[in-house]
């Protein structure tokens, strides 16, 4: 198994700890893993984006130019993402602020009102966990308790408090998301 | 096993400094190198083993703190980015003249000058011709893993306290910024100067006893006999080095009938373009220099004997193809070597390295 993700959205949205988090569960699982950030002008330019990869071999290249699956969070990074989506691979979208949807017939694609349910659990800093829930029902790369332990090791233990909330959101994502189109 | 955690290249290269028993680290900030010395000031290490951690007020005065504390025989480093380690080149070629050990961590960027932030590899000629005035050389290491940027810490060290002389360890902002499962070192207690003399030898400034005489610590020599005898032991020193410390990874070369040459970043880019090539069925490998300098020329002149063609792949204008060039042409192969690469912070993908290697050597 090798699963190439890229997450992208905008700046304090929580995309790259949501990529830390999930690299973190996949090192608990014994896979490989690495997570390469934009760090350059675009993130100065509020979007941020992550390329996270998790595989049983040895990972070549940090770097790639298509995806087994894009997490979109911004009309930016939907015009720039969406084309690089491998054929028959998956899409995760929130429609928050998206006025393009995604329009490729070829791929697996699924809404995720990642906003909207953190706004209703009472906190909207738990929409990158909402939305990384979405994400583990379309592609189950890591197990739940990978991901329990992904957030104990990459948590600082001040906020270990917060796990039970960070649980629940993504729980809460991954019996929301909504596949609106299979390829 | 040691400790296994998910961290940032340039993270790692913080905790190793303090797990290696690092004495000191004089820096200054500089994009995309500055959590080096972010984690290093995090973790305190003056509570835990001692090390000094101080910023200095620029590049030029961070390196002749290094310069100052190597020459007392303490294990040193600094860290930068391209246009800092410009700024640091008098004192390293200094450093080189007087024979002193110490690690210097570049996280390149795209250049020439203020350039960009983006991942570079424009610093080759930088790092293993010169940089600064004379004829010295650096040890440079090459990491293309975060686990080598732990791994390549101590072995830095090692190497400038056995040559006395500055090792530098090249990366970019491809491998300082990206987190992977990293292998911590296990923790070296820091030499006491009693320890550090009786590994390797006597020639710190640490106060005259009085069964020796003075060990002096400088690049100036007026006398030009006597500046031409140090420079030949210079060179002496990196012949052998070019003898005995040549590092190097051959990857899927042995059956090859082309041979991919990439460090670093871009070897990681290539073992892509090699799993791509050998689906379409060309048979392609990839070497891997490790140490720059020494260049691994033999290993490269041995496959010139039976491949039919090279292509380095650099994220630079072409550097590194010519001590590619050098290494085939002393065997007198008539081996086509070509090079491909990206400038100013754009990092190849896999796919294009392999249309490359079609274009320019398979042809189709």
């Amino acid at each position: 198994m090798t699963e190439e993700i890229i997450i992208a959205g905008f700046g304090g949205q929580g995309v790259l700890s949501m990529g830390k988090i999930l690299a973190y569960s996949g090192v608990m699982a014994n896979q490989e893993v690495s997570w390469f950030p934009s760090y350059g002008p675009e993130m100065r330019g509020g979007t941020a984006n992550v390329t996270v990869i998790l595989s049983d071999n040895r990972i070549s290249s940090p770097i790639v130019n298509e995806f087994d699956t894009a997490i979109i969070l911004n009309q930016q990074s939907m015009d720039k993402f969406e084309k690089t989506v491998k054929p028959g691979g998956v899409l995760i979208y929130d429609p928050n602020g998206i006025i393009h949807p995604p329009k490729r017939k070829d791929i697996n694609i699924y809404k995720i009102e990642g906003t909207l349910i953190a706004a209703e659990m009472g906190n909207v800093k738990t929409f990158n966990m909402v939305v990384l829930g979405a994400y583990l029902k379309a592609k189950p790369v890591v197990k739940m308790e990978s991901v329990d332990l992904g957030l104990q090791k990459s948590l600082p233990p001040r906020h270990h408090k917060l796990i039970p909330l960070n649980l629940a959101a993504i729980q809460k994502g991954y019996e929301m998301v909504e596949k609106v189109q299979s390829a | 096993m040691g400790e296994l955690r998910l961290m940032k290249g340039n993270e790692v290269i913080a905790e190793a400094a303090i797990r290696c028993g690092c004495d000191g680290y004089f820096g200054y900030p500089i994009t995309p190198q500055s959590e080096v010395m972010e984690t290093l000031m995090e973790r305190e290490p003056w509570n835990e083993t001692g090390m000094v951690v101080l910023q200095a007020e620029s590049e030029v005065a961070s390196i002749n703190m290094l310069y100052g504390a190597a020459g007392s025989g303490k294990k040193v480093m600094t860290s930068s980015s391209s246009p800092g380690i410009s700024l640091m080149s008098e004192g390293i070629s200094y450093i080189a003249g007087a024979e002193l050990p110490c690690v210097i961590v570049n996280v390149q960027r795209g250049g020439p000058g203020l350039g960009t932030i983006q991942p570079s590899q424009a610093d080759y000629f930088q790092s293993t011709k010169g940089g600064g005035h004379g004829d010295y050389r650096l040890i440079v290491l090459a990491p293309s893993s975060v686990q080598e940027m732990n791994d390549f810490v101590d072995l830095s060290f090692e190497l400038a306290f056995k040559y006395r002389n500055p090792a530098m360890i090249l990366t970019d902002g491809v491998i300082g910024q990206m987190m992977e499962k990293v292998e911590l070192s296990d923790f070296k207690p820091r030499m006491s100067p009693n320890e550090i003399e009786k590994k390797y030898g006597s020639w710190a400034t640490l106060g005259k006893p009085k069964n020796r005489g003075r060990n002096i610590i400088t690049s100036l020599e007026m006398d030009s006999h006597r500046m031409e005898v140090n420079n030949r032991r210079f060179q002496e020193k990196y012949k052998q080095m070019e003898e005995l410390e040549v590092r190097y990874e051959e990857i899927q070369c042995d059956d090859a009938d082309y041979v991919l040459v990439a460090f670093g970043s871009s070897a990681r880019i290539c073992q892509k373009a090699v799993d791509i090539a050998r689906n379409n069925g060309l048979k392609v490998g990839l070497l891997r220099p490790i140490t720059l300098f020494p260049f691994p020329k033999k290993p490269i002149g041995e496959l010139a004997k039976r491949v039919k063609g090279f292509l380095t792949v650099e994220m630079n204008a072409g550097q590194m193809v010519e001590d590619v060039q050098l290494a085939v042409a002393k065997t007198k192969c008539s081996v086509p070597v070509e090079y491909f690469g990206r400038m100013g912070g754009i990092v190849p993908t896999p796919l294009e390295v392999v249309e490359a290697l079609k274009q320019k050597l398979i042809g189709g």
